[in-house]
């Protein structure tokens, strides 16, 4: 067996909840909650009562469409909403309000890099639904129900199973993060549930000349990026193994569902055959159709934004930037507005990159808080990145001063002043110091005169001792001038 | 059905009950909630006094009518004594200001429990005010009690009802019809001056005709739906159950409108809202009566006796009759029955045990919870629309039933709108037969969905239907005329049977009860 040659091919799909974080429920006027004392944030309407009916939440709605459009989607003029329809503690009504035959959006793609360029994923369809509660296994022989997320408006995004590997997987689900984040359409924090992954993952086997296909495995629930890629590495190797030890194929075998260990790192089997599931879909006679009409539309659209890879191309293209540099500011929406505001304030982007990339986020991510929360606003950026392009101040100083600018409070000049931070650009100060220097340095003065091998070495020391006599406030580029023209 | 204390009960009766003739009115001091409203504010009477008035009537009469599910006696006194102070103190009150009023006991109440006549709600006490009760309220009417029905509103009799028995104050070894019959039942027999009742399929209408009422289903989103139990989603809708044409229309204003709670309610601008009272005397002019002769054909011949002569009423008043075309009524009860329990199936699966209602002792894993409660709190009837329901649904029978159904539906409603390019109305019997006995039809359930035979297509129209009492049959049960009109006509529906109203004297007939 090891002797036959044989080509893997991985085909993974990929289906993501992304939990949206409009001001109240799908159905009710029940307000978002996290981490709120169980079943505090319900009413008739969330808790499934009888006589209870649901009324839409519009902002869902364009929120979805919104996805939809930053997804290349087409958005039907026309959407419904219907029932599916299974029993399960978590679930109030017994049925989910979703969408079936017509979703919000459909036919779109993604694109993400990968090694051989931007790679098109082909987004099925996405749509909106209404999320369950959670069971809670605590105490004894029973279980508790907390509905607070009942009712939570979720968008279910399906993938084309386009992606043909672990890692391609994860860069499409971190990218559409960064993107429902920029469209303000989910806060998309892991940690608290707002995305949810469901790849399925299956294997094309080419061996002399003829093709086999794994059955289909889904992997259930997965809920962070690491728990997605490792599951789909482990799903890859696992499927390959079995395969080769039993020759199953799709035909033969099943669709099956498996979660993950996160512990053990292993997936485990779930439901072997798929289940003659029958949700008895059918449309919700309490709700009205959707319809989409031009105007609507076209008022969703001009809330579009530049997407994060597009924004990312443009600071290399039109500022200059380094690909990695473009990546950290355009990870976070907050960052590159902020980032942004600074260069229109003034700022050189290479500049307000630097001080943004080195000093701004770093400071955030100590505080655990938004770059924009820190203190000091775009125009003060602007400001002391101006202060250095003029060399009023060097860039040390400039990052030592928006440390202090975030701990006082106060202006870039102010403390550039108070700190003694202002170069020395007077260059008839500068020469008096340079004349100093050289009178108590003749053996490096004559070194650096005679050129050669210790010339070079001779003039950065002087250079040095200027500084260290300025105590750093010379400004490198001035001294160095007049220590030219003096030897010269 | 077995109905234990029923002779025990038929004996009482038969002691209070002479051999008169029960439509006799001379018995009758009872008014019509808008008479008792207006004396009220005119303060000739006062509300406490009429309350408890109602109350002697239901101590002396209820345990035989079993109307109600419960009754709330002090509340309502204290309720109506606080109108009386109001109307002393000279504040202008809602228009049914100290008006005692019954709600079917399929939409929530803060007080009391809603229970749908369901065992499995037996206990249940909702945590909101359905939207019409509200309004009620907002109306200042005193809320009385609230009345029996069939199971979830499911059936045309009554007898599907989880907790009681009610019957017809016409003849009591009869059903008052159904859903609707404990509220039809009370109006008729003075328990209280007006009612709500819900139609999914007729029952509002049916038991209105079988107690001699006036029962209107307004429109299909006219009145929001916000509170009432679901069985049917698209084809529920409330409606008054009143004594007269014009209480109905004072009904109407208090329920009417749109609610942003109730997604199917219609936007009043599309379909305003007006007074149903202001112009209700006026009669319409050049009255064209839609008349489908072969469809009618299938009513008993006392019934259809009764129903002719209404029309030739109509005639007399100057109205000219329309022969129309209904090709697909004949559909009507297949494809109701397909819609109406598909909704049912998916509308009915909250009710597992979990979270509120009857929940099975000692189940031995959760799946137990959901299938013991149910089997245990559901009736017979009500399971068979479920499963009946949970089939049309099922993946591979969708197409061929509720997809279907739907079609029907679409070309009923085509034949509706078709008829009323050539008339104003179309007339009708309610049911095709007057009160049947109690038992008669409990073991076949065929024979009781045709029952409905005549009011089903207006809900699946979505348009208003009204049953007004129009006869007695040779055992002295009434007779009900219907009139169906187009979508949101209710204004124009109330006047048709406002000028019938005026020319007889049906509605002021009395049960001897």
């Amino acid at each position: 067996m090891s002797n036959v040659d044989y080509k893997v091919e991985v085909l993974v799909g990929l289906e993501i909840h992304v939990q949206l974080c409009t001001r109240t429920k799908m159905f009710c006027g029940c307000e978002l909650a996290f981490g709120t004392e169980p079943n505090s944030r319900v009413c008739p309407v969330c808790l499934g009562m009888p006589g209870s009916l649901p009324v839409m939440n519009k902002q869902a709605v364009e929120f979805s469409i919104l996805a939809g459009l930053a997804l290349n989607c087409q958005i039907p003029s026309f959407t419904k909403w219907d029932r599916k329809g299974y029993y399960y503690p978590d679930l109030p009504k017994n049925y989910q309000i979703s969408q079936y035959d017509l979703p919000l959006a459909l036919n779109g793609y993604i694109e993400i890099p990968t090694d051989n360029g931007l790679k098109k994923i082909r987004i099925r369809r996405a749509h909106l639904e209404e999320d369950a509660g959670k069971n809670l296994h605590t105490a004894g022989n029973f279980s508790q129900v907390d509905l607070n997320r009942a009712g939570t408006p979720l968008l279910e995004i399906v993938t084309e199973p386009d992606m043909s590997s672990a890692i391609e997987v994860r860069t499409l689900a971190e990218e559409l993060q960064r993107i429902v984040r920029y469209l303000g359409i989910s806060e998309a924090d892991m940690q608290k549930g707002h995305m949810r992954f469901e790849p399925n993952v299956n294997l094309v086997i080419t061996r002399a000349g003829q093709q086999f296909k794994t059955p289909i495995v889904e992997v259930k629930n997965l809920n962070s990026f690491r728990a997605l890629e490792n599951s789909i590495d482990y799903e890859i190797g696992r499927q390959l193994d079995r395969f080769l030890e039993t020759g199953e194929t799709m035909e033969m075998g099943n669709k099956s569902t498996r979660g993950w260990d996160d512990a053990k790192e292993v997936t485990v089997l779930q439901r072997e055959k798929e289940e003659a599931h029958d949700y008895r879909y059918f449309p919700d006679p309490d709700l009205v159709p959707v319809r989409v009409n031009e105007q609507w539309l076209n008022e969703i659209k001009s809330r579009l934004r530049e997407l994060p890879s597009k924004k990312r191309l443009r600071y290399v293209k039109e500022y200059g930037l380094s690909d990695y540099d473009a990546g950290v500011l355009t990870n976070d929406r907050t960052v590159a507005d902020f980032f942004e505001e600074a260069v229109k304030a003034g700022s050189e982007p290479k500049r307000a990159c630097n001080l943004l990339t080195q000093i701004g986020l770093k400071l955030a991510n100590a505080r655990g808080c938004a770059i924009t929360e820190l203190g000091p606003k775009a125009a003060d950026i602007a400001q002391l990145a101006q202060m250095t392009q003029t060399g009023e101040i060097s860039a040390t100083a400039a990052n030592t001063i928006l440390e202090e600018m975030v701990k006082t409070g106060k202006a870039p000049r102010e403390l550039a002043e108070q700190l003694n931070l202002i170069q020395k650009n007077d260059a008839g100060e500068l020469e008096g110091i340079v004349d100093e220097v050289l009178k108590s340095n003749p053996q490096a003065a004559a070194d650096f005169k005679e050129g050669g091998k210790k010339s070079g070495k001779a003039r950065g020391f002087l250079l040095g001792q200027v500084m260290q006599k300025t105590k750093g406030r010379a400004n490198p580029k001035i001294a160095a001038e007049i220590l030219d023209k003096k030897l010269a | 059905m077995v109905f234990i204390t029923q002779d025990k009960r038929q004996d009482k009766i038969t002691t209070i009950l002479d051999s008169r003739f029960r439509g006799n009115d001379k018995r009758m001091d009872w008014q019509s909630a808008k008479q008792l409203r207006d004396k009220i504010a005119t303060r000739r009477t006062n509300s406490v006094e009429a309350t408890k008035a109602v109350f002697t009537r239901i101590a002396k009469i209820e345990p035989i009518l079993g109307a109600y599910i419960s009754t709330f006696e002090e509340q309502a006194i204290a309720r109506a004594a606080e109108i009386d102070k109001r109307i002393t103190g000279g504040e202008k009150l809602g228009q049914l200001a100290g008006v005692p009023v019954a709600v079917k006991d399929n939409m929530c109440t803060t007080f009391g429990t809603t229970t749908c006549a369901s065992k499995i709600l037996a206990n249940f006490h909702a945590p909101y005010n359905a939207t019409v009760v509200e309004k009620l309220l907002a109306a200042d009417a005193v809320i009385i009690g609230k009345t029996n029905l069939d199971e979830f509103a499911m059936g045309s009799s009554t007898e599907n009802s989880g907790l009681k028995q009610t019957v017809n104050p016409w003849d009591t070894k009869r059903v008052p019809g159904g859903s609707s019959g404990g509220s039809t039942a009370a109006v008729a027999a003075g328990l209280c001056y007006a009612a709500l009742g819900s139609d999914t399929g007729g029952s509002i209408r049916q038991p209105a005709s079988l107690c001699g009422v006036v029962g209107l289903k307004p429109t299909y989103g006219r009145v929001s739906r916000y509170g009432l139990v679901a069985y049917g989603s698209s084809l529920d809708q409330i409606g008054p159950i009143t004594q007269t044409v014009e209480d109905c229309a004072l009904m109407l204003n208090v329920i009417a409108g749109h609610d942003t709670a109730d997604s199917t309610s219609v936007d009043e601008k599309i379909a305003p809202v007006v007074d149903y009272l202001a112009k209700l005397d006026e009669p319409v002019k050049g009255l064209r009566i839609g008349i489908a002769s072969s469809f009618n054909a299938g009513a008993d011949e006392q019934v259809r006796k009764a129903i002719d002569e209404a029309i030739k009423t109509y005639r007399n008043l100057g109205a000219t009759i329309v022969e129309i075309d209904m090709p697909h009524l004949d559909y009507a009860i297949a494809a109701y029955y397909m819609v109406a329990t598909a909704e049912a199936s998916s509308n009915l699966a909250r009710y597992d045990g979990v979270h509120y209602g009857h929940r099975t002792q000692n189940p031995n894993d959760y799946i137990e919870v959901y299938t013991k409660s149910r089997a245990e709190g559901f009736g017979k009837e009500v399971k068979r629309r479920i499963m009946l329901g949970t089939y049309a649904l099922s993946s591979g029978y969708y197409d061929a039933y509720y997809l279907k159904a739907l079609k029907v539906r679409n070309l009923i409603r085509g034949d509706f709108v078709r008829a009323f390019e050539k008339c104003d109305c179309i007339m009708m019997p309610v049911a095709p037969t007057t009160a049947f006995k109690i038992g008669e039809k409990v073991d076949d359930p065929l024979k009781m969905y045709l029952s409905d035979i005549y009011t089903i297509a207006a809900n699946l129209a979505g348009i208003p239907g009204i049953s007004i009492p129009c006869g007695f049959d040779d055992k002295k049960l009434p007779v009900g005329l219907q009139i169906l009109s187009p979508a949101f006509s209710e204004e124009k529906l109330l006047r048709i049977a406002q000028m019938y109203e005026k020319q007889t004297d049906w509605h002021k007939k009395r049960p001897l009860i």
